[in-house]
């Protein structure tokens, strides 16, 4: 078996050491079958950590006929790719089973919201509850004194706290979907992609001749059969797809939707309602099973409520402040105030109105590249007519 | 894999090596006598030959005839083959539509009686078992109706090590006129198997369980039990097991299965009092254990625990980076975050059932390796619970 170079401890005494509860340098690698996480493995065992290779089981939905996707983890196939990365770099690769918690606190979830007319991110509950959560405990039970992700985003010590920072690679930063992350967690994980480009990252896979070097992007929610959350939801919650009447804000029907879930708040396409101008979902109305629609101008807006605000410095603010805000994966960042309400909730108003602000979604606060925090974007205030 | 190199293996109940004279017994029939058994020419008999002396070594040892053993490919495919051979043969000739087995069956078992149940309709009873994962023979008198085809009780737990009253068991399925199978795939090399002894119509083994190959096991079948075969195909073994036969594992497994029998008497004494040790260090070394399984009715070399306020996995993986192998629960369950089924069958509450870990050793263990895993095992398990 081929070892990398700087892996070469020859008495491999580290084993002697976990006895002894020492640790030793040791980290927990959660592999996914992907690039990146084999990267950072690599990177690690160069650094002459003690390297060992985890792969969650996660829950995912049966797949249906071809429909199922060739990059999805958690596939037999991805599995098969991880456990070579490690047999790669001479590492040991256990394979935990988070089925029911993931299915319980990620997959249920996206149900449940869009049962409440919101547009949920699966990603930032997994990354809290499961990833660096489960994974995290299993990783730290294993006498690991860090988790290794092969996220793009920054960990930086400051004195006795720990800031969360951007990715170097702003294409590929993925600091947005880790912002509940607490003190705690991230004081035990490390990300070794976050100075790197996805270039660099795919040429280190190429110069070691990683076994995924040339593995294609995962973009979609990782559980979806065939990428699309409403033939999920069709399938797993079809009493979610009643008909029921389109709006506008004067009350008027100008006609029918085909379940509340097809729609996301901003949609303009798929309506099938003809109207002088275009028109744009504006509210997602559950308790009526109503779909409220409007043109452009009444979808802007310069303020909004947000709920079960966490801030990664621990403390919440006492005074208003401002900051930069993005309100989705990949949406720019954007001049804000915020006002600190009781009960985990803030007020954000808008430096220029905003368009895309969809609840359920997270707006995720910045001071430059560093991550202040986020919470969970609430139902605009309409002024009912 | 060098990371295999310092290895202590304690997970024989999961497989175990092949025994380096099985190896050599097997090594003619890869490329030199490679026929397939049902060829007319000289190299097809000379295979033939081969198994048929492998069917007979068997036979001697089980005390039974040559003609009552079907090889298959594996200890799985065996009970498979009993259950459902039993249960559409019962179909066929219209007569019977229970099953009785125990609440502690291997999947092998537990899942093919669901899909009977589930597909064909047949009705299925699970008797009991007590906290030490004893069945009452009485429970299974009990459960036995006018229309019931066949008890299947296993010889010996998997997870837990107990063994069965099967010979009692096998008596009262005799006097009522009742097919009795036991999957006595954990038992072999470690108790008597004869299904004379057993009172067995129909008993499962797997070769890798007793340092046999892989992927080749076997169904006794008591001549005129009704049976039939679930694989169809050729006439090979009667035509109840139909498909090109695995010589070389055959002559294997009856090389192993005779080796096994032959040191049973001195192998299971040995591994007893290393067991017995281990049992005692582990008990009095971590506070909070405890035995699960019979403490007497149990496999020679089996040892199964139960931690409170400790997840069995995270024992597993932490003893692995310390280089011993060991299991938590049975392997073919491995990652299930759920207890085992059989820790709940025996009434262990949550805060025990998720912390089991199996210890089962074999030919290589020695007193060296009993006194590492005690030194090794308390540490993991102080660590894991200060924790939290």
């Amino acid at each position: 078996m081929k070892r990398m170079a700087n892996g070469e401890r020859a008495d491999r005494d580290w084993r002697s050491e976990i006895e002894e509860g020492q640790g030793g340098g040791r980290v927990v690698v959660a592999l996914s079958g992907g690039v990146d996480s084999a990267v950072a493995a690599a990177l690690l065992v160069e650094q002459g950590y003690q390297v060992v290779g985890v792969m969650l089981r996660l829950w995912a939905e049966p797949g249906r006929g071809d429909e199922a996707r060739a990059n999805r983890c958690c596939l037999p196939e991805a599995v098969d790719r991880a456990r070579r990365v490690a047999d790669g770099l001479d590492i040991p690769f256990y394979l935990i089973n988070a089925e029911t918690p993931f299915k319980a606190q990620v997959v249920d979830y996206l149900v449940v919201e869009y049962a409440a007319g919101r547009t949920p991110n699966p990603c930032v509950p997994c990354n809290r509850t499961i990833r660096f959560g489960l994974l995290l405990e299993r990783a730290l039970a294993l006498g690991a004194e860090s988790l290794v992700t092969g996220h793009y985003a920054r960990v930086q010590k400051v004195e006795d706290h720990y800031l969360l920072l951007r990715g170097c690679d702003l294409h590929k930063d993925q600091s947005y979907f880790l912002h509940a992350l607490t003190q705690e967690q991230l004081a035990h994980v490390l990300f070794p992609l976050g100075e790197l480009t996805k270039q660099e990252v795919r040429a280190i896979a190429r110069r070691r001749g990683l076994p995924v070097a040339e593995q294609p992007e995962s973009q979609d929610i990782c559980f979806l059969a065939d990428g699309d959350y409403r033939h999920f939801l069709a399938h797993q919650a079809p009493h979610l797809f009643r008909p029921g009447p389109i709006r506008d804000t004067a009350g008027r029907v100008l006609g029918q939707h085909r379940g509340l879930p097809a729609y996301t708040v901003g949609q303009r396409k798929g309506l099938r309602v003809a109207a002088a101008e275009p028109l744009y979902v504006l509210a997602i109305e559950p308790a009526e099973n109503a779909l409220i629609v409007g043109p452009a101008q009444e979808l802007s807006q310069v303020e909004c409520l947000v709920a079960e605000m966490h801030y990664i410095g621990g403390a919440t603010p006492m005074v208003p402040f401002q900051a930069t805000a993005q309100i989705r994966y990949r949406a720019r960042a954007t001049e804000v105030t915020v006002t600190p309400l009781p009960g985990q909730a803030a007020h954000v108003r808008f430096l220029s109105p905003q368009r895309g602000l969809t609840p359920g979604q997270f707006l995720v606060l910045y001071d430059g590249e560093v991550v202040l925090g986020g919470g969970v974007i609430c139902k605009a205030q309409r002024p009912m007519l | 894999m060098d990371r295999l190199e310092r290895h202590i293996y304690l997970d024989h109940s999961a497989t175990t090596p092949v025994d380096p004279r099985v190896v050599a017994a097997m090594a003619p029939y890869w490329s030199e006598i490679f026929g397939n058994s049902e060829s007319s020419h000289a190299m097809g008999q000379a295979a033939a030959s081969a198994l048929e002396q492998a069917r007979q070594t068997v036979a001697d040892v089980l005390g039974c005839r040559p003609a009552e053993i079907v090889f298959t490919g594996s200890g799985t495919e065996a009970d498979n083959l009993a259950l459902r051979g039993l249960a559409w043969a019962a179909r066929q000739s219209g007569r019977g539509n229970h099953l009785v087995t125990t609440s502690i069956e291997h999947h092998a078992v537990g899942h093919t009686v669901d899909q009977l149940r589930d597909l064909f309709g047949f009705q299925v009873t699970r008797v009991p078992v007590d906290e030490y994962g004893r069945v009452d023979p009485d429970d299974v008198a009990a459960a036995i109706r006018p229309d019931t085809i066949v008890v299947s009780v296993m010889y010996a737990n998997n997870e837990v090590g107990t063994v069965q009253p099967v010979a009692e068991i096998g008596q009262i399925c005799r006097e009522r006129g009742v097919a009795f199978h036991t999957d006595a795939i954990q038992a072999a090399g470690r108790l008597p198997v004869a299904p004379d002894g057993l009172n067995a119509d129909l008993l499962a083994l797997s070769a890798h369980k007793f340092y046999g190959p892989k992927g080749v096991g076997l169904l006794y079948v008591r001549r005129g039990t009704p049976l039939l075969s679930t694989i169809t195909g050729g006439a090979h073994e009667r035509g109840r097991r139909p498909g090109t036969v695995n010589v070389a594992g055959i002559v294997g497994l009856g090389t192993a299965l005779c080796l096994a029998e032959e040191e049973r008497a001195t192998e299971t004494a040995r591994l007893r009092r290393l067991r017995d040790r281990l049992i005692e260090g582990v008990l009095e070394r971590i506070p909070g254990s405890r035995l699960t399984g019979h403490p007497a009715q149990r496999l020679a070399h089996h040892a199964s625990f139960a931690f409170q306020r400790v997840e069995g996995e995270s024992v597993v993986l932490n003893l692995d980076l310390a280089g011993i192998a060991a299991s938590s629960g049975a392997a073919c369950a491995e990652g299930e975050p759920e207890p085992s089924f059989v820790l709940v069958a025996l009434g262990l509450t949550p805060e025990w059932s998720v912390g089991s870990l199996r210890l089962s050793l074999g030919h290589a263990n020695d007193e060296a390796d009993v006194a590492r895993i005690l030194e090794v095992l308390p540490g993991v398990v102080r660590r894991l619970r200060a924790r939290g």
